[in-house]
Formats: structure tokens, sequence, C-alpha cells
């Protein structure tokens, strides 16, 4: 899915000769540009830090003691568990997952269904999910929103045909930050579970019916365990962006919905800012994303010696 | 033998799927047209709102913006393209080599790396090195996240290209130079434009980053909108949103027409 991989070099190797000054460019930008910057990053989160926003270079635990520990208002009681950013961090974990099982939910039937279909309309039902991803995701985010909110068409409608009588209070709520970190990532499911699904021998299918399995066992024991590889990249796909998530929190929530992504933005914005802080913060959301790319890519690496 | 490839209520999933993917686009879409001042009410079909973008009161502004994203895009996905095509040249035409493993992870690292801390991460380095954030400081940070979206299409078209055309022309004494320049460039063409395209569509869509990274009073489309909508959405900006719509699936269907044509020649 994600192209030719480091072990896709062909035999080919006219370019041998060149590979440092062709590869000089990427190494200087990613590298100034970003490796450097997330370095740079994590000392700031060892910073003190400046009222005015900004950070003054001394080195202190102090931002990590603010996300895990409070000593009350004043700082004078003794130490306990700050549980309000723990909270969010919690919060952003469990939206995240269940947007990744809603995803699944609807993206695994709809990657099967493409992917039976006859090969030339293929193309075009895949080019359909393809579409939203590239359309500018704030675009999408304020849409749901118009399309949601109080006096939105979607209550008009829902009064209209008198399913309801009072406008259901969607927005600002949990279940609307949910819905939309489903619609932003929907795509992201549905491709690499369709390219799994394609790549799967249905005569496995067949024979599992010969034997008399339903067509729930035989999806159980037998489609399940051959295509996962593509489902755990499309939940991976769905979890890692939501968890960091802005746009939807931002639009579709309110105070009490707030995710990383959201405490993270606060940190860096006007003269209340905490720059080290929102480094921490960042960096803790990082540890959480590699953690989960590194399991993953273990768990790769054990499936391919298999 | 088609039993074992159909599960009832898949399609109901399906459409259920695309529903949730197009409708609340479709809804902004239609209620763009509409000729009241109210977005709730419907005033009939009208073009009024999409005057207002190019003549309204805050065409100067949005009009100054899209200037910055398209010029920003424009410059980003091209830079972004050249070095992802050296690149890619290196990864799939350079044999083994040291590296070769840091390197992949490198052109994909801005995949990987959630988009709020890239942002976080370029404002520091910018407000370190003494940066001030604006024009220059959104285009270095597009380029960078461009770079891999550049290459994937590349990348996966000149693997698709066998070595024995460059051979033929190096075997009739083209230089390394004109091998390149007429024969393997021409087959890339395709991974190249749709490279370039998706590029400058991720360019023209970010939000997150850029917003960290714009400082004060520079704007870009996405970054204006956002502004528009926090004060609540407005009939103009159903109206610009159906515009940019617009663009990106006229950029997307063109990488996809491209890259299908591509597929066929060799």
């Amino acid at each position: 899915m994600a192209g030719p991989g480091p072990s896709g070099a062909s035999g080919d190797a006219t370019y041998a000769g060149l590979v440092r000054p062709l590869l000089l460019p990427t190494w200087a930008v990613v590298g100034i540009l970003m490796v450097l910057p997330v370095c740079l990053m994590a000392v700031y989160s060892f910073l003190t830090k400046e009222f005015r926003g900004g950070v003054i270079w001394d080195f202190t635990l102090a931002a990590y003691d603010q996300f895990f520990i409070t000593r009350g208002l004043f700082g004078d009681e003794p130490a306990r568990i700050e549980w309000t950013y723990i909270g969010i961090f919690w919060r952003s974990i469990w939206q995240a997952g269940l947007a990744t099982l809603l995803c699944l939910f609807i993206g695994f039937p709809t990657a099967w269904f493409i992917a039976t279909r006859p090969a030339r309309s293929r193309g075009v039902w895949l080019f359909l999910i393809t579409i939203p991803y590239w359309v500018n995701l704030l675009i999408r985010t304020v849409s749901l929103k118009f399309l949601i909110r109080e006096t939105g068409p979607l209550n008009e409608s829902l009064m209209a045909i008198g399913l309801i009588d009072t406008p259901l209070p969607l927005v600002n709520t949990n279940l609307a930050v949910q819905l939309g970190l489903f619609y932003s990532y929907l795509p992201f499911m549905v491709l690499p579970i369709y390219a799994a699904v394609e790549r799967y021998n249905f005569a496995l299918s067949e024979a599992a019916a010969d034997l008399y399995a339903s067509r729930l066992a035989t999806l159980r024991e037998v489609v399940l365990p051959v295509v996962k590889p593509g489902i755990v990249a499309g939940c991976i796909l769905v979890f890692v962006p939501s968890l960091g998530a802005f746009l939807a929190p931002d639009l579709l929530g309110g105070a009490k919905t707030f995710m990383l992504g959201s405490l993270i933005d606060e940190q860096f914005k006007g003269s209340q800012g905490n720059w080290p802080f929102g480094a921490a913060v960042a960096m803790i959301l990082m540890t959480l994303v590699m953690t989960v790319l590194i399991l993953y890519a273990r768990a790769q690496a054990r499936g391919a010696r298999r | 033998m088609k039993g074992v490839r159909h599960y009832p209520g898949f399609l109901a999933m399906t459409i259920i799927c695309l529903v949730v993917l197009y409708a609340p686009l479709a809804v902004v879409a239609v209620y763009s047209f509409n000729g009241s001042t109210s977005i709730t009410q419907w005033g009939g079909v009208s073009l009024r709102w999409y005057g207002d973008v190019f003549t309204g009161p805050e065409a100067g502004r949005f009009g100054q913006a899209a200037w910055n994203s398209l010029t920003i895009a424009l410059i980003a996905s091209t830079a972004a393209t050249a070095i992802a095509t050296a690149a890619a040249l290196a990864m799939i035409r350079g044999g083994v080599f040291r590296g070769r493993q840091a390197s992949f992870a490198l052109i994909n690292l801005p995949l990987m790396v959630p988009e709020i801390v890239i942002a976080v991460s370029t404002l520091i380095f910018f407000s370190t090195i003494g940066l001030t954030t604006g024009y220059l400081t959104i285009l270095l940070a597009h380029l960078t996240f461009c770079i891999p979206f550049a290459y994937l299409p590349i990348a996966a078209r000149l693997e698709g290209i066998e070595g024995h055309y460059e051979q033929a022309a190096r075997d009739l004494y083209a230089t390394r130079a004109q091998a390149f320049r007429l024969i393997l460039l021409p087959l890339m063409m395709p991974g190249i434009v749709s490279g370039w395209l998706l590029a400058f569509i991720i360019s023209l869509d970010d939000f997150i980053i850029t917003n960290f990274v714009k400082g004060a009073g520079m704007e870009t489309l996405p970054t204006a909108i956002f502004g528009s909508v926090k004060q609540g959405i407005k009939p103009n900006i159903m109206a610009i949103s159906t515009l940019m719509l617009g663009v990106s699936v006229l950029f997307v269907t063109a990488a996809y027409l491209i890259n299908r044509k591509g597929q066929k020649t060799p």
C-alpha cells in the first residue's frame, strides 16, 4: 500500500553511482525541517516557560509534572495525580478507538463489496471512495457541522417526517466528535482492506462452503485470518490520525470534548500559551503513536517470517 | 461461483459508506446556490453567493488568501516533485546501498508523524532559529510534507519501467544524461505529473500545520475559511467551499486519468 518498500530494489542499478547526490535534497529538507525540529521539540519539553509565550533555557521536568501531578491551586498541597490531562489523554484514546471500530464496521463490508465487483467497475467504486480523502478536511468538517447543527438539514428533515419533535443537540457532544472522526478517516479503512480482499483467493471460501461451513463461519475462520494484515493496516491508518485530530474536536465539539490535538493547539496560541507544556503533550502523543507503529512493524515482520 | 463472494447486507453498508462520505458535501454544495441571506431558509436557486465571493466585502481578504495558497502550493509541489523524482531514481535504480532503509524511512517520515506534532515542532524550530513566521515559513513547511505524496506515484511508476529501454539507448551510444532525458524521463512522466498534482492538492488543503507557522496577518485559503467559520457558517463560506471542492475533484480526477493512461503504455 505504501508503495515500494525497502525490499523493492530492482536489479537495475543504473544510478548506483549517483545515489548520494540524488538523495541529498531529501536528506537535507526532511532532516533540517522535520527530524531536527522534532528533536528540538523534545528539548523544549524540558525547558521553563516564559509568561508571554516562549521559553527560558532552564532545564526542568515542570511540563511533564504539570501533565501528571497537581499540588493544588497554589502549589502548596501534597502532590496528587492530576486527572484533567490524563482524562483528555484517555478521551483521545477511546474516541480514536471507537472511530476505528466504527470505520471497520462500515469499511470492511464496503471493501469486500468493491473487491467482488467486476474488474472494470472496481476502479470507479474505488475512485468514489478516494475523492473525499482529497477534499479539504476543513471543508469536510465544516460541511458535517452544517448538516448536523441544531437547525441544520438533518434535524429539519427528521422533524419534518415526524421522527423527532425537538432538534437533536448533536453539535458540541462527544457523539459529534466521534462522527467527525469516523467521517474524516473512513476512506483510510476501506483502501487497505480492499487491497487485501482483492488478493484473496475465493477458492478458499468455496472449499469451506463445500465442507458445509456457513457464510458466517467462512468469514470468521477462513477470510478474516487471510485478510487480517489489511484490516490491521486500516485500523492503524484510522487510529493514528484520530488520536491527534484537531479539526473534528475543535469544530464539532466543545469544552467537554477536548482531545490532545486541541490541548496542544491551546498552548501555542496567544500570551496564555505554555510552549514547554505543549511540547510535552506533543511528545506524549508522539510516543503513543510511535509505540503503535513499532508494534505494528514488529507484528508485520513476524508475519513475513512465518 | 457467485455464492461465496456475496454477503447479504454488504451492498447496504457500501451505500451507507458513500452516503456518509458524500451527504455533507452534497448538502453544502446545494446550499451554496441558496438565494436567501439565511443559511436555514431556502430562497430559490441563485449564484449571488458566488458573486459575493468575488465582489463582496470579504473578497479582498479571500482573494489575497487564495493567491497565497496557490503560489505556495505551486512552488512547494514543484520543488517537492523535483526532490522526490531524484529520490525515486536513487531508491529504485540505485541498487543496494548503505542507508537505503534510513532513506526510505526519512522519505515517509512526514506521513508517520502526527500532523499536530509536525506543526508544533516546525513552529518551535522557526522560532529558535529566529525566522519570522510568514510566507516563507509556510512554504518551507509545505515543501517538507509534500515530498512523500509526490514520491509514492513516481516511485510506483519507475518500478514498473523495465531497464531495457535505457539499455537500448546506451547501446546506441546515448550518454546517461541523454538516456535519462530522452527515454526515462518521458516514461516517468505520468508518475511525475500525478505526484505533482497530489502534492499540489495536499499543500492547497493543509490547515493544521499552516495555522501554526503562518504568523499574524498571513492567511491561506483554509486558515481564512477557518477564521470565518469560527464566527458562524455564512453562505459565502459555502460558495468558497464548493469552489475548492470542485478544484480538488478536478485535480484528483486528472491524476487518476493520467495514471491510468500511463499504465496502458509500457
